[in-house]
């Protein structure tokens, strides 16, 4: 049963699933909802609360932590929201779907959780003012006081069966529009989304493994990202990088994989101060280096990545190559190593391997 | 040299057609009742369970509220928002008319995957329709073949479903119920981790799934009741068989002496005939099954209406088709044929070739005989009485049922004859002495047809008696507790005090109903608060009670128990009854609640409150001149909008739980008719064997100037005096029956006991059904006595020479 109003949702979080082929309802033009418009214009801090005429959404935090040894660990912590109908009813009547997933990752574990809810009830939602988005336990609220920005301080927390984390989030920088200006084309027929990101975050905050409660530091990444319809016919899986070098300096960067073209890839160079450049597709180029056996597939856990109009050339390891994202359709992300021209860390997010 | 002899034996059956007919009849006719009787009890088992795992009922706690009142969202919401996985229900009756259909509203989201919730897994089932509205109700086929009410959502037609049900989104359900709180949540076996227990976040109920009420468990004596009617009709079903493979034995003595002489070895023989049995009991059984089938297929809606209406546990109304049933019924036809041929082949084996073929009246028992039965009869009747009197089970109860029938079976023959032989010396002519005479010279070949008629008699005479017992004290026991004009529930707490308001000048009295589901002497059971009033001073049955025990009551001295609490945990007036896990109340009383299979317990409303100050009165019982009632009952559904079924006129209940009652027997008189139809076939059987070799009896009274008109209406005559005789035999039986299916089973059973009550009307009534049965069975053998040719009477006195 779950299984199957599983791939149902994920059919509809197009961004994520289309991509594994699910009857191509993530990639059939949806009737009746809005679809981003460029040049985009963001309203804050409404535009950090939902879009129900938009058919899909999510709120998706990655953070690269430290524990008090120097060991890496990574979360994640993301909110999917799904519409089966352009609108905003309340109560038990409501369209609007809503799926958690959390992650925490070590050098050798990786535990993931999902949560599924429905609208209308109270059970799981986003509103912008003041910030909150929550699926039953698991939240991610803004302690921001004054006129700072909503997202700029956020408290966050997920519990599994075998993990839990409370982290304090403070940003140190600006949001981040990628794209023209948050317009983010996703494919050469077109199809685009609205994103922006949060990408300069440090925390502070304690994760528990095994009733074990371990404090940690280290950054932490927020993307926001709507549309109705994101991916085209013959794209089926992406591979995207968040990544924060040791300079300050921060990129994103997305490679979607086309069966029957050159992959589509962005990426969005960031500079310590915020200033944000965006590169049209080719600019990056992500090369897999090693393959690992998850889960029963092969997939790339150590990668080149180029970006030689910034004269990036690195190598991203995989800190656990075993970061499967174990829920109902499930994914691989997990935390990353960078060496090469720049050093730090990053997460990769991979879909759509069979 | 087999194929010789069954060639040879098989000859008899095309010279005697009819015999054949009757033996393969009454094999049909054992194996039918049988068989349709466990059709029944399989497909309600298998209802059961599926009910039961319906959304993982079977293995899921559920949380609910402790009246039974739906759960408010928020309460839900703040689970979930505290970490806990517990995954709400909509469930609830849609009436229309006759149409009626129970919503189960999920939440696929957060149902936890042991509710194993059938119908979505498969493909072909768009889920963004299952979500958005209209919805769509997913049910089995014979449930959307069902009226239904009307403007229901899309139907799925879905395998796996209970009878009457229909799963749908939880949304779709608070849409056509109007009801927005969940009826209860499910909780997932696996909470996440790190989270305090469930039960110090929420004071909601946790019910386990053995908490429950249980159809299974509770229609167990029901099934039990069916059983052991089946298992009834199919003795007596095999007394018929057993007459029939005598008969057969009996005339065929000589075809086995040929066979035997002409050096057909015995076992050969025996081969033989149990090759022509296996094929018998094969054909019979077959047609035993279909008409078995036929027999279920036709009861099944009536069994479906009873067990819905005295236990709301929900079965299909028709009759689905099980190999392991018709392969069992197969198998018991033919272990029954093998017990009644035991005997014949046991003779046949032990038949000395050179013997004379000489035809006697098989099964003459001898004085000697008879004398051992009826002892072993004694020993059994008390065996019956012990058990009836100091066994407390239910199984001892059927035992002494049973004992008591096979009793009063192996006592017939000598007290008949007893009996016969008390009248014959008061005979006023000669020929009505011969007529008693002739009678008890014939016993020994009727006496299994006899018993047949006796044990389906008594069963009738004990059965009706307990359905007419029930229905009397039933009746008067309804009058007695719903005593108030109106029923009233009021759908918040809030609508409860304005209630009150509303009607402090409209009624004689405004009576409030509490109650809390708890555990009453550690079994699940709940408990009442009433309102100190003359209602229930005046009406309420106590069947044992302390002197003053309303006023003791009233004082909040101690509690009232129904009789089932008191029966099961063997409570007395004045013991201490547990209620909950800490508090302990004095008897003061116990009442007698017959239909509820629960543990009950009533304290005053001020002792309730106390107890449980969060539980606000919702339903009331309400006192008012009874032609004003339904003018209130309009008034109140006009002012506070409520539901038609919200607002509840006494008499309509009465008319409900009558006819849930009048269902409930309906099945148990169709199933009466059949064994008496049953023991008649026998009777028939058994004078038909006798028939032709009572031609020597026969042909001197003709020879003396009897006409054979005459002598045939002796023959009925005499049938309907031994059915006359064996049905005054039959009477203390029934009534010794009825007296532990009411005294014994019942108590076990439900946990209440009835007093009995005859009905003279209805036992006249089956007396003149006996008659008829035995005057049918002897018209038969008496038109071929009338038409027989005087030829044949002479050839009597030629063979005799």
């Amino acid at each position: 049963m779950k299984h199957r109003v599983l791939a149902f949702l994920f059919c509809l979080i197009a961004g994520q699933a289309a991509a594994q082929g699910f009857a191509g309802l993530g990639t059939t033009a949806a009737t009746g909802f809005a679809t981003p418009q460029s040049p985009a214009r963001f309203a804050f801090p409404t535009d950090h609360g939902p879009h129900p005429d938009f058919r899909i959404e999510w709120w998706y935090l990655t953070a690269s932590l430290t524990g008090p040894d120097g060991t890496a660990y990574g979360a994640q912590w993301t909110l999917f929201r799904s519409a089966l109908s352009p609108d905003d009813a309340q109560g038990w009547q409501a369209t609007q779907l809503w799926m958690g997933h959390a992650g925490l990752t070590t050098p050798t574990t990786h535990a993931s959780a999902e949560r599924l809810a429905r609208g209308g009830i109270g059970q799981a939602g986003v509103t912008a003012q003041p910030f909150a988005a929550w699926i039953d336990d698991w939240s991610m609220t803004s302690r921001v006081t004054g006129n700072a920005d909503m997202l700029d301080r956020l408290q966050v927390t997920a519990r599994g069966d075998s993990f839990a984390y409370d982290l304090s989030l403070t940003a140190t920088g600006p949001l981040i529009f990628h794209g023209q200006s948050g317009y983010s084309v996703k494919s050469a027929q077109g199809q685009a989304s609205y994103y922006y990101s949060q990408p300069f975050y440090r925390l502070t905050g304690t994760i528990t493994l095994n009733g074990a409660d371990i404090p940690v530091t280290g950054t932490a990444w927020l993307d926001r990202e709507w549309s109705s319809q994101p991916l085209s016919d013959t794209q089926d899986g992406w591979d995207w990088v968040s990544l924060q070098f040791d300079d300050g300096s921060r990129l994103m960067g997305f490679s979607l994989r086309d069966r029957a073209a050159a992959p589509f890839t962005a990426a969005t160079w960031i500079t310590p101060d915020g200033q944000s450049q965006s590169f049209r597709d080719g600019a990056l180029r992500m090369t897999p280096l090693t393959h690992s056996r998850v889960a029963g597939r092969e997939i790339p856990t150590r990668w080149r990545i180029e970006l030689p109009d910034r004269g990036l050339d690195i190598t991203a390891s995989a800190i656990n190559p075993q970061s499967w994202m174990d829920v109902s359709i499930p994914y691989w992300e997990g935390p990353l190593q960078l060496t090469g021209t720049h050093h730090g860390r990053g997460y990769l997010e991979m879909t759509g391997y069979r | 040299m087999i194929g010789t002899a069954l060639l040879t034996l098989g000859s008899h059956w095309r010279r005697h057609p009819g015999q054949l007919a009757m033996l393969v009849l009454g094999l049909a006719l054992a194996t039918a009742l049988w068989s349709g009787v466990q059709a029944i009890n399989t497909q309600a088992r298998a209802a059961y369970a599926q009910a039961a795992a319906t959304l993982g009922q079977d293995r899921l706690d559920r949380l609910q509220r402790h009246d039974g009142r739906p759960v408010p969202l928020a309460d839900y919401i703040a689970l979930r928002r505290a970490g806990y996985a517990v995954s709400p229900v909509i469930s609830g009756e849609l009436r229309a008319d006759a149409a009626r259909i129970r919503l189960l509203g999920i939440d696929p989201l957060t149902a936890p995957p042991e509710a194993n919730i059938p119908g979505l897994q498969d493909d072909g089932l768009d889920l963004t329709e299952f979500f958005a509205a209209p919805g769509v109700l997913i049910m089995s086929a014979e449930t959307a073949g069902a009226p239904l009410p009307p403007n229901m959502p899309p139907i799925r037609i879905r395998d796996g479903l209970p009878p009457g049900a229909a799963l749908t989104d939880i949304g779709t359900a608070a849409r056509l119920l109007g009801q927005t709180d969940p009826s209860y949540l499910l909780v997932a076996p696996n909470q996440p981790a790190y989270l305090p227990p469930l039960a110090t976040a929420t004071n909601l109920l946790r019910l386990a799934p053995e908490h429950r009420a249980d159809p299974a468990q509770l229609t167990d004596s029901f099934h039990l009741n069916l059983t052991a009617f089946g298992l009834l009709a199919f003795a007596v079903g095999l007394f018929i068989v057993h007459a029939a493979i005598g008969l057969a034995f009996e005339q065929r003595r000589a075809t086995i002496r040929t066979l035997r002489a002409l050096g057909l070895p015995l076992r050969s023989l025996l081969i033989a005939f149990g090759l022509e049995l296996a094929a018998l009991g094969l054909v019979s059984g077959v047609a035993g099954l279909i008409l078995g089938y036929a027999i279920a297929a036709a009861l099944m809606p009536g069994v479906a209406g009873t067990l819905r209406g005295l236990y709301g546990a929900d079965l299909p109304g028709t009759l689905s088709f099980d190999p392991a049933w018709a392969g069992a019924a197969l198998a018991m036809t033919l272990a029954g044929t093998t017990i009644a041929a035991a005997q014949a082949i046991g003779r046949t084996a032990r038949l000395p070739i050179l013997a004379t073929a000489r035809p006697e009246a098989w099964g003459q028992a001898s004085a000697r005989l008879m004398r051992q039965q009826a002892v072993l009869a004694l020993l059994l009747l008390a065996t019956a009485s012990g058990l009836g009197l100091w066994g407390d089970t239910l199984i001892a109860g059927f035992a002494a049922v049973a004992c008591l029938f096979l009793g009063a079976a192996l006592l017939l023959p000598a007290t008949l004859a007893g009996l016969l032989r008390w009248l014959q010396g008061r005979a006023q002519n000669p020929l009505a002495e011969w007529l008693l005479a002739d009678t008890r010279q014939q016993l020994p070949g009727l006496s299994l047809a006899l018993m047949a008629l006796l044990l389906a008699l008594s069963a009738n005479i004990g059965v009706s008696t307990m359905v007419g017992s029930f229905r009397a004290t039933f009746v008067g026991w309804l009058d007695q507790r719903l005593v108030a004009e109106l029923y009233v529930t009021v759908p918040t707490p809030d609508d409860g005090t304005r209630l009150h308001e509303f009607l402090h000048d409209r009624t004689d009295a405004i009576l409030p109903v509490v109650w809390v589901d708890t555990t009453l002497a550690g079994r699940p059971g709940a408990l009442y608060g009433q309102a100190d009033h003359e209602t229930f001073r005046a009406h309420w049955p106590l069947i044992a009670a302390q002197a003053d025990a309303w006023n003791r009551l009233a004082a909040g001295e101690g509690v009232l128990i129904n009789e089932q609490l008191a029966r099961f945990a063997d409570l007395s007036v004045g013991a201490l009854v547990p209620i909950g896990p800490v508090l302990r109340l004095p008897i003061l009383g116990i009442y007698s609640d017959y239909g509820n299979p629960q543990a009950q317990a009533i304290v005053t409303l001020d002792r309730f409150s106390a107890l449980h100050p969060d539980i606000i009165p919702t339903r009331f019982a309400l006192r008012i001149a009874p032609d004003k009632a339904a003018d209130l009952a309009s008034q109140l559904r006009d002012e506070f909008g409520l539901p038609a079924d919200a607002v509840i006129n006494q008499s309509q209940i009465k008319r409900f739980s009558l006819g849930v009652f009048e269902q409930t027997f309906r099945i148990t008189g169709a199933l009466n008719l059949l064994t008496l139809g049953v023991a008649g076939f026998a009777l028939l059987t058994g004078l038909l064997t006798l028939a032709d070799m009572r031609l020597a009896q026969l042909a001197p009274v003709w020879a003396l100037g009897q006409t054979r008109a005459r002598l045939a209406a002796m023959e009925l005559g005499r049938s309907v005096i031994l059915g006359a005789l064996t049905f005054a035999l039959a009477l203390p039986v029934g009534l010794a029956l009825a007296w532990m299916l009411l005294a014994v089973i019942n108590v076990q059973a439900f946990g209440w006991r009835l007093p009995l009550h005859v009905f003279p009307a209805d036992v006249l009534r089956l007396l003149g059904l006996a008659l008829l049965a035995a005057a049918v069975a002897a018209a038969a053998p008496a038109w071929r006595l009338a038409r027989i040719s005087p030829n044949r009477l002479l050839k009597v006195f030629a063979h005799e020479t």
